[in-house]
């Protein structure tokens, strides 16, 4: 695997062809906030709050997911642009409004500085960022939760046949979830006629 | 049944044809798309073979099914050549008629010919106006073949690009033809097709892939269907011509579900082209291998994108890619593959037959060769319109489409569809161009155009828009799922009378993320709609915000029917037709609106007799109190 040089946030930064934006940039120090990435997963580029402005030689700049957007030899990428800052900022009230008590969107938005009250509160707990879905699928290749519905209407739901039979003993996607909705969402799948054994990582939500 | 494994015997072949049909043999020819279809041109079809047989004028009356012809407002159209009589909206009693008078005594039957403005009757088809105003190229065989039978195509010339371009020309010099003719995309964003193509020849790997994009999801769009269901050949043979070129050896037509007739047409016409050794294996001889499958496609607007499409052939579910790697280089199963839509492919065998300069000949600087629009809404001949680059609005609108019904005013045109956006009356000057739209705030899309006349609210078809989106999306990237879901509250809020101050500017806020930061071009252009209304019509928003009124009265939740006691004549029509019972009323008493019940469906003010118009529409002004007194009799 060869090297490319690109410069981050006027740092050059050396980086193994292949590699993304974001993992450069972290790998230099660099911080970029992300929602949908996870290093073990499939990058979704769906929260697209990790999006970076990129530019080359005389071309006008561009904005891309650095957590997709592969490195380039000469790249120049700045991460915190106005205009970056801008679209982040709108993301994190678009957020808020559906997932008010998630930590890590508080904490993006404290760090953004930003006006919680924007939008009205319509509140699904669920941010979409799919974590849950790709862990299942990718790391323990099981399949028990997946997206149903497009549009507006989108939703994250656990597949009953499959999670009666792989949820109680692994819970692992509730400790990746960033808005801590899975528990509900997985006690709301448990229908009465399911008699699923007690779940020995979280009991608390098992009670029969 | 001739295999055609020479372009020499191709020729022949169509001479063959030829030499059957006698130029002079009268051929009745019947619409059969979908849209005669619906005004049962299939029943007009049978009755006329059955009268022709009765009338022992089997052997001396040839009878057509053709594709759309367009004029979708009039149908079902007949037209019988050679001498090109137009009868529209013909019915299954008209057919006898027809038969002894037009095709026995050669007589013109008035009552069925096209009646222009001043009453006038036209008799052939190419002298109407809206045939007239056009310039048919692409479109313009749908009306002389079977879309069922590959002959009808062949006797037109068909399959002579691809017989020359196989057998004279290399891929490259083809190549080289399609990228002077600066043909640009007819289904999107008007990318160079020659430039695709090229990328994806010289994309590394064996295995490619052409594909034709049929999935045609904007509301009110029609002219792909069309062109698949009424002359498929032309479009396959657009698509073989381009697997040549970039060395692809599969190909996919993805036409969406709800278009039977078309996958019905296509498959016979995969069928037949195989039988001719013009698709499979050794086509024409040359030694060149393709092959065409159908995949049908479940509606889905977003499965239209690019990535999207190739996602759901591949059997998964049809959402787009992230991915920063065009699909002409890694596609379906990461191979390259070329995606065009319908009316590009169907453009390639014209090019090749006419050659690029004639290309170039027609449109404007920046966009070549005719275009077809759906032309539909408010406007007085509603179909298909082929013109060339360049045409105006105006132009298209007025002399093709005969202006607005009823004497409206025009107040605006939808380009583009979802996507797209409004383009006001001050620019209908405008020259149908895909850099022009985009200038002007909407975009050439995929060719729909819809009317609106002035009592449409600008408001309300933005929030139309918007809606359709927010189902439509697949919901996966943050800005456009959030966005637009937040975008659509705030014009429902508009248009339900609690709009608020900022509002406009938190669209306009909210609208420039998303077309920055979402995911692929669904996002990336839904808030045109929006956008290019305001920039139009913000007086439009503004008046809805601040004087909770509705101009063109249509938001309902900013509007009031009244029944005026100096006109109400209390002759209990409205009462009676009302159909949640809200007006009050009886003899000689004014009737009156209960505001609580009613729904303003409008049923009242469409019954209210002409001569009384007692019942008005009231927006941003108070109801006068309800009173109960005796009406006042006219003289
Ligand atoms: C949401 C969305 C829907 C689309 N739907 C269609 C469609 O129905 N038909 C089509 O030809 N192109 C559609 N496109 C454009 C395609 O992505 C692609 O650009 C086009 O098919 C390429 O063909 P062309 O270059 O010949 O126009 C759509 C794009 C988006 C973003
Ligand atoms: S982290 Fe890159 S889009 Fe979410």
């Amino acid at each position: 695997m060869s090297k490319v040089t690109l410069t981050i946030n006027d740092k050059k930064v050396q980086a193994e062809e292949g590699t993304t934006l974001l993992e450069a940039a972290r790998s230099a120090g660099i911080e970029i906030p992300t929602l949908c990435y996870h290093e073990k997963l499939t990058p979704q580029g769906s929260c697209r709050l990790c999006t970076v402005e990129i530019s080359r030689g005389q071309q006008p700049s561009r904005l891309v997911t650095s957590c997709i957007y592969l490195v380039e030899e000469g790249l120049v990428v700045q991460t915190e642009t106005e205009r970056v800052i801008k679209g982040r900022k709108m993301i994190l009230q678009l957020l808020w409004a559906r997932a008010p008590g998630s930590q890590v969107i508080r904490d993006y938005a404290v760090k953004y500085g930003v006006d919680r009250e924007k939008f009205e509160v319509s509140s699904n707990f669920c941010i979409l960022c799919g974590l849950c879905v790709r862990y299942c699928a990718e790391v323990k290749k099981k399949n028990a939760i997946g997206f149903v519905g497009r549009g507006s209407d989108r939703q994250v739901m656990f597949y009953p046949e499959i999670a009666a039979q792989e949820c109680p003993q692994c819970g692992e996607c509730w400790k990746i979830c960033p808005t801590g909705v899975l528990p509900s969402n997985y006690a709301i799948t448990r229908v009465p006629h399911f008699n699923w054994p007690v779940n020995p990582f979280f009991p608390q939500y098992d009670g029969k | 049944m001739p295999i055609l494994d020479s372009p020499a015997k191709l020729e022949k072949f169509r001479e063959e044809i030829l030499s059957h049909r006698k130029q002079e043999k009268p051929c009745v020819t019947i619409c059969s798309g979908t849209g005669c279809r619906a005004l049962a041109s299939e029943e007009v079809a049978r009755t006329l073979v059955a009268e022709i047989e009765k009338n022992g004028l089997k052997d001396k009356v040839d009878i057509r099914r053709t594709g759309c012809h367009g004029f979708c407002e009039k149908g079902p159209i007949m037209v019988i050549l050679p001498e090109d009589i137009c009868y529209l909206q013909v019915k299954p009693e008209d057919i006898p008629e027809i038969v002894g008078t037009t095709l026995k005594e050669k007589k013109i039957i008035d009552r069925l010919l096209f009646k222009d403005a001043a009453g006038k009757s036209i008799v052939h088809e190419s002298d109407i106006p809206f045939y007239k105003n056009q310039s048919r190229t692409v479109f313009g065989n749908n009306r002389f073949i079977d879309s069922k039978n590959i002959d009808d195509y062949i006797a037109l010339g068909g399959y002579s690009a691809l017989s020359k371009a196989l057998s004279q020309m290399k891929p490259e010099e083809i190549l080289d033809e399609i990228k002077k003719s600066n043909i640009r995309g007819r289904g999107g964003a008007g990318f160079p097709a020659g430039l695709k193509w090229e990328t994806a020849r010289n994309a590394p790997g064996t295995t490619k892939y052409v594909i034709v994009n049929a999935d045609e999801g904007d509301p009110g769009a029609y002219k792909d269907r069309s062109l698949l269901e009424g002359n498929p050949h032309g479009v396959l043979e657009g698509l073989i011509i381009g697997a040549y070129v970039i060395g692809a050896h599969e190909g996919y037509v993805y036409v969406r579900q709800e278009y039977p007739l078309a996958i019905e047409n296509l498959g016979i016409a995969l069928e037949q082209a195989r039988e001719y050794s013009l698709l499979g294996k050794n086509i024409l001889g040359s030694g060149f291998d393709f092959d065409v499958s159908i995949q049908q496609g479940a509606g889905a607007f977003v499965s239209g994108e690019s990535s999207a499409l190739m996602t759901a052939i591949e059997g998964r579910v049809g959402e787009p890619r992230p991915k920063y790697i065009r699909t002409a280089v890694s596609g379906i199963r990461e191979k390259p593959s070329n995606l065009n839509n319908v009316e590009t492919w169907a453009n390639i065998p014209f090019i090749l037959n006419k050659g690029a300069d004639w290309f170039t000949g027609i449109g404007t600087k920046g966009s070549k060769g005719t275009k077809i629009f759906s032309l539909v809404g408010k406007v007085n001949n509603t179909g298909l319109v082929e013109v060339p680059m360049g045409t105006t609005l105006r132009h298209i609108i007025f002399d093709v489409g005969g202006g607005i019904p009823g004497g409206k005013k025009f107040k605006a045109v939808q380009t583009g569809g979802p996507s797209g956006g409004v383009i006001p009356e001050k620019l209908l000057d405008m020259p149908v161009d895909y850099d022009e739209m985009t200038r002007a705030g909407s975009m050439m899309g995929s060719g729909g155009m819809i009317v609106m006349d002035e009592t449409t609210c600008m408001v309300d078809i933005a929030r139309y828009y918007l809606k359709f989106l927010s189902e439509e999306s697949c919901g996966k990237c943050v800005p456009c799922r959030e966005g637009i879901y937040q975008m659509l509250k705030i014009l429902n809020r508009i248009c339900g009378g609690k709009g608020k101050e900022g509002d406009i500017e938190l669209l306009e806020e909210i609208s420039g993320v998303v077309q920055e930061f979402s995911l692929c071009a669904l996002g990336q252009t839904a808030p045109n709609p929006v956008l290019s209304s305001i920039r139009y019509f913000r007086d439009e928003y503004e008046v809805h915000i601040k004087e909770k009124r509705c101009p063109a009265g249509v938001c309902k939740s900013l509007i009031s029917y009244y029944i005026d006691p100096e006109k109400c004549q209390a002759c209990m029509i409205c009462a009676r037709s009302c159909p949640v019972q809200a007006i009050t009323g009886e003899k000689n008493m004014v009737h009156v609106i209960d505001q609580e019940k009613c729904t303003k469906c409008g049923t009242c003010i469409e019954v209210c007799p002409q001569r009384f118009s007692a019942v008005t529409k009231l927006s941003g002004e108070k109801v006068p109190a309800p009173v109960h007194q005796k009406i006042k009799v006219r003289k």
